[in-house]
């Protein structure tokens, strides 16, 4: 299958690394001397009130934002001495959900699926047979040749969450994947994280819901980080 | 087949996928597509006008500059004498193949254009006319001036080059006009890219950021504007060059009035001359749209 198993990375590794990061938007300061470790194949939930800083986070983590100070180090290499092409390959290293998806609206569910692909030159590789494998893995079979303007809130997650996948990444972030779905589809798409987690891959879930945490929980080992006033803490046991 | 061949293939042809990540864009397609036919149309005819430029500039050029002209004014009675002088100082200057006087018959021809032609050349103080042609590397005008007002005080020496040399340079800098206004529309077509190309970055703004939060890179994203508007701009400008070469045959195909009205034309070689055009355009496409690319992603990021 297309979604492969991670190999092993050695214990003390991490795919994603913040020391004493901070973020300042608009002349104040949304995050401050934020330290995060990510090992490989741990499961993570961030949380917080709204506006607190959770997508800001999720974009500093995956190269999308630079922080106004402190270090961030994604595969062990500092994004700041990234060139801008070296950070489009290296979000092909991490597939991102958002919750409010965003698809080319001009091709098929399958091809924005398989835009990761196109346009890494891999397109030949979609054409195989490991494409409907992973449309069949989310449930989308029957709607590979539709338009993602004809997709429910559901439908158009589970397909940002195989586009996000496709390149068999090692980490896999999704900020408030279930915000715009009912809670038996964000039980479908948290058991498709838990699975993706079980390869091996590792998942960082930006979420307020915390029925959805308490969910993700029975099922796997999770830590949940908790962002107040703009400082990072591993949150307690009430979770 | 080398790398470079591989990467002209794969511009050209490319992967079909690649080019459909951005949406077909209808008004900025069908102004490129117009807009390079039009000014490809219109740098055929500054062609036309540069080449036939140069060719009268030739022409003239090198009709007039092989030959010379003795005017002798004299009295009619000195007039025999003094030419018979004349033709003994031509025969040992350097530099003159031959020399020989008009016969009556041949100045009669000459002036009856204006006179008609029973004009009573023995009767009118007509000045006698010595052609001169000369050698490849000429003579010395100066010196046979010298020589001629000792010998033959009634000669004039016209070598041609006072009246010449003006024609000669309007014509060439009819030539350099016709080059500036080819150059002025493929600059003029680089504008427009430009402008389409930035319409077309502006409108799929979206679509960039969905192509970068996939992974894609700024060559790549930039790659698929420029390989579309490089192929606009070539189909259009192949249809308008050759429309222009059909309406420049059509001038010059017209009977001889509208080849001496305009004296715009291609000769022999010079037909293939405008089939660079469509190249050259397309090349101009390409520099234009990976400009405007480079600074429109710039400006996304």
């Amino acid at each position: 299958m297309m979604l492969r198993h991670n190999r092993h990375v050695g214990a003390g590794a991490r795919v994603i690394e913040l020391e004493n990061v901070a973020y300042s938007y608009g002349g104040g300061e949304l995050l401050s001397d934020i330290s995060v470790k990510l090992a490989p194949g741990s499961f993570h939930f961030l949380t917080g009130p709204s506006g607190a800083g959770k997508t800001t986070l999720l974009k500093l983590c995956y190269g999308a934002l630079l922080p106004s100070a402190g270090y961030i180090r994604l595969f062990q290499t500092d994004v700041r001495s990234l060139e801008r092409d070296d950070v489009a390959q290296l979000r092909r290293k991490i597939g991102v959900v958002h919750q409010n998806v965003q698809f080319l609206d001009h091709l098929s569910v399958t091809d924005n699926i398989a835009l990761p692909l196109t346009v890494s030159g891999r397109h030949a590789e979609a054409a195989g047979s490991d494409l409907p494998e992973l449309m069949n893995w989310i449930g989308l079979t029957n709607r590979a040749d539709a338009f993602p303007p004809e997709l429910s809130g559901g439908e158009r997650q589970r397909a940002a969450l195989a586009r996000a996948v496709i390149m068999s990444p090692d980490i896999v972030l999704a900020d408030e994947p279930t915000g715009n779905i009912d809670w038996e589809m964000s039980q479908r798409l948290l058991t498709l994280l838990v699975e993706l987690n079980r390869m091996g891959k590792t998942v960082l879930i930006a979420t307020h819901d915390l029925s959805l945490i308490r969910a993700a929980k029975a099922q796997v080992q999770a830590r949940v980080l908790r962002i107040s006033n703009r400082r990072v803490q591993l949150a307690g046991a009430d979770l | 087949m080398s790398a470079s061949q591989g990467k002209l293939r794969a511009f050209l042809f490319g992967d079909p996928y690649a080019g459909r990540v951005v949406p077909p864009s209808g008004f900025t397609a069908q102004l490129t597509l117009f807009a390079s036919g039009a000014m490809a149309f219109l740098a055929v005819f500054a062609l036309a006008l540069s080449l036939a430029s140069g060719r009268l500039a030739e022409r003239w050029g090198d009709e007039l500059a092989g030959t010379a002209t003795i005017r002798i004014v004299a009295p009619q009675d000195q007039r025999s004498e003094q030419t018979t002088a004349a033709l003994r100082v031509l025969e040992t200057t350097p530099g003159i193949a031959s020399a020989r006087a008009l016969s009556d018959a041949e100045q009669q021809a000459l002036l009856a254009p204006w006179f008609g032609s029973d004009l009573p050349l023995d009767t009118l103080p007509v000045p006698r006319l010595i052609e001169i042609v000369t050698l490849g590397q000429g003579f010395d005008a100066t010196g046979l001036r010298l020589r001629l007002a000792a010998e033959v005080p009634g000669a004039v020496l016209d070598d041609h080059g006072r009246w010449r040399a003006p024609l000669v340079a309007a014509a060439q800098r009819l030539r350099f006009l016709g080059w500036l206004v080819a150059g002025l529309i493929l600059a003029a077509v680089a504008a427009m890219v430009t402008l389409a190309a930035n319409a077309a970055l502006a409108a799929n703004a979206q679509v960039v950021a969905v192509l970068r939060h996939v992974g894609a890179t700024d060559s790549y994203i930039a790659q698929a504007f420029v390989r579309r508007f490089t192929l606009r701009a070539l189909v259009g400008s192949t249809v308008g060059v050759v429309l222009g070469l059909a309406a420049v045959w059509g001038l010059s195909a017209g009977g001889d009035a509208p080849g001496f009205l305009t004296g715009i034309g291609f000769q022999g070689t010079g037909w293939f001359v405008p089939l660079a055009l469509p190249l050259v355009c397309a090349l101009v496409a390409l520099a234009a749209t990976a400009v405007a690319a480079g600074r429109a992603l710039k400006a996304l990021s």
